[in-house]
């Protein structure tokens, strides 16, 4: 896509009315996008107008409010596979988060598809919810869990040469992360999804973190599941996007049954619908994803070179500041150029949680604790982190008032004195 | 910033009653896996009374300090006394304005004195 808007950091700011809010009296600094990202103006319009002027349900109304909220719903739906490049829009189905989506293929297409002395891999770099649902699976079906590890003198980057050695005959899936949330490393998933197939196994990508700092190709990567969330990439909650290649959606059973997943009912039976409805039971989200179409057309337009650009900028900044205060530890590649726009690190002496109050005294927002990574965190041999997460309106006098919070964590809890 | 009062970064920087029991009567641990804090409580009891106590574990200042100065309350009380001890008045120990995330940091320690005493009770 043609970037069409300069980048500017500050000028976006404006789009995003909550960043005008005072906390403890002093501007919001909002660096936990990580978590969720801040919506722009336009997704907040788009979902007001649609509650105003198109409520219905859809799928099922001959009336005009019934047909615009369908268009515009599967309108979404035809967006999002433009935009991680899938092959057509049936390859899409929307769920209520990221999490479900995991789950769905856990339950769906691997229930079918894992039998006992199969194997499944996983990062060590994942987010408990690519992890749990795979360690359940494989409780449940008998089957063993394989963990790619972190290279022993380089824990931010995965050890590809213990990758062979783990792939057999058995192995039948492969989770892992597009980027990682506590590191900011981006795996080389290219390498990894080719090394599996060479199996026989299947991929799954947890893009929730990638899809809005890379974006994704999922027909270049030939990924077989790609999991992601719209709140993470400036759409509202409660919407979860799984892209599976068609020939194995068609082959999975439904994972959650009820009105909308199905064609014809009797008494006693009944036959599925076609996919994508084969997995959306029930009425969805429609509102919100019918305004999560604005937040794609945002990311678009600002352009993926210069978000990913954007973010190493920032990570460079931060680094280099960090790297001021004394004895501070950050986590993260050495490599910027497989790291997003993710920053962990620790103070000495001082707890994370400590840090993060000190800072949100001064209006500055991070995440500390584990981030759903225990057993990364168990890696790095520390129990939590402070985390700072950039997006496109993080600029580095955002990075300039966390590092004032932290001289000031400094002084309070007067570090190495 | 008035969370970190005098008295909290005292007790974090020197706790009072770090380390282990030689030979303690009954011992607790637990966590909040929410934000990292672990505590591990030992204690001594002669005649109905605690006569030591040690406590170990890593955490924000507010659940180490919390543990600090609760120990100091400890020595000389007896089970009912301890387990009398309400939430009010660790926050008042603490005597700092606590947000709701926090209130389970500072609690941590009574939880895990409460959960020695309860092991203690059932052992005899």
């Amino acid at each position: 896509m043609q970037q069409i808007k300069p980048f500017s950091a500050k000028e976006f700011k404006k789009d995003f009315p909550i960043l005008e809010r005072k906390i403890n009296g002093h501007d919001l600094v909002y660096l936990d996008n990580a978590s969720t990202t801040q919506k722009p103006r336009q997704v907040l319009e788009a979902l007001e107008k649609y509650y105003r002027t198109m409520n219905a349900n859809i799928h099922r109304g001959v009336h005009t409010l019934s047909e615009e909220a369908s268009e515009a719903y599967e309108n979404t739906r035809q967006l999002v596979a433009d935009f991680i490049h899938a092959k057509e829009a049936a390859e899409i189905i929307f769920t209520r988060n990221a999490t479900e989506a995991f789950n769905l293929v856990a339950y769906s297409w691997g229930e079918m598809n894992i039998h006992e002395g199969d194997n499944i891999i996983v990062s060590a770099l994942e987010h408990h919810s690519n992890l749990i649902p795979w360690q359940q699976l494989c409780k449940r079906k008998k089957a063993e869990l394989r963990i790619l590890p972190m290279q022993s003198n380089n824990p931010a980057e995965l050890d590809l040469g213990a990758y062979p050695a783990l792939l057999d005959q058995r192995t039948k899936l492969v989770a892992i992360s597009q980027m990682s949330n506590v590191l900011g490393t981006l795996p080389p998933l290219k390498t990894v999804i080719t090394a599996a197939h060479a199996v026989g196994a299947r991929v799954m990508v947890d893009g929730a973190q990638g899809v809005a700092h890379v974006g994704a190709n999922v027909q270049d990567l030939d990924c077989d599941f790609f999991a992601f969330s719209s709140h993470k990439m400036l759409g509202p909650t409660g919407i979860g996007i799984l892209y599976g290649k068609r020939e194995l959606l068609e082959n999975m059973p439904p994972f959650l049954f009820g009105g909308d997943m199905v064609k014809t009912v009797s008494a006693q039976a009944a036959n599925w619908n076609d996919v994508p409805w084969k997995f959306e039971a029930g009425t969805p989200n429609i509102a919100d994803t019918i305004a999560f179409a604005e937040a794609i057309k945002y990311i678009e337009r600002v352009g993926f070179d210069a978000i990913l650009q954007h973010d190493q900028a920032l990570v460079a900044y931060a680094r280099r500041r960090l790297a001021q205060l004394p004895g501070l530890t950050v986590y993260g590649p050495t490599d910027l150029t497989h790291t997003g726009g993710v920053v962990s690190f620790n103070v000495p002496e001082v707890h994370p949680h400590d840090v993060g109050s000190i800072l949100n005294d001064s209006g500055v927002a991070i995440r500390t604790g584990h981030h759903c990574a225990q057993p990364l965190m168990n890696i790095l041999q520390v129990p939590a982190t402070a985390r700072m997460s950039f997006y496109l309106y993080n600029d580095e006098s955002d990075i300039d008032a966390a590092i004032k919070g932290l001289e000031k964590v400094y002084e309070i809890f007067k570090v190495g004195k | 910033m008035d969370l970190y009062a005098e008295n909290i970064l005292d007790h974090y920087k020197n706790p009072h009653h770090k380390g282990k029991l030689i030979n303690p009567t009954t011992a607790a641990e637990d966590s909040n896996p929410l934000c990292g804090d672990e505590l591990k409580i030992e204690l001594a009891i002669q005649d109905n009374k605690v006569t030591q106590v040690a406590f170990n574990g890593k955490g924000c200042a507010i659940s180490q300090a919390s543990a600090s100065m609760l120990t100091d309350e400890l020595i000389g009380k007896t089970p009912e006394e301890i387990a009398a001890i309400s939430n009010e008045t660790i926050y008042e120990m603490l005597g700092v304005p606590l947000t709701p995330a926090r209130v389970k940091c500072a609690l941590l320690s009574l939880v895990v004195v409460k959960k020695a005493l309860l092991f203690n009770k059932f052992s005899q």
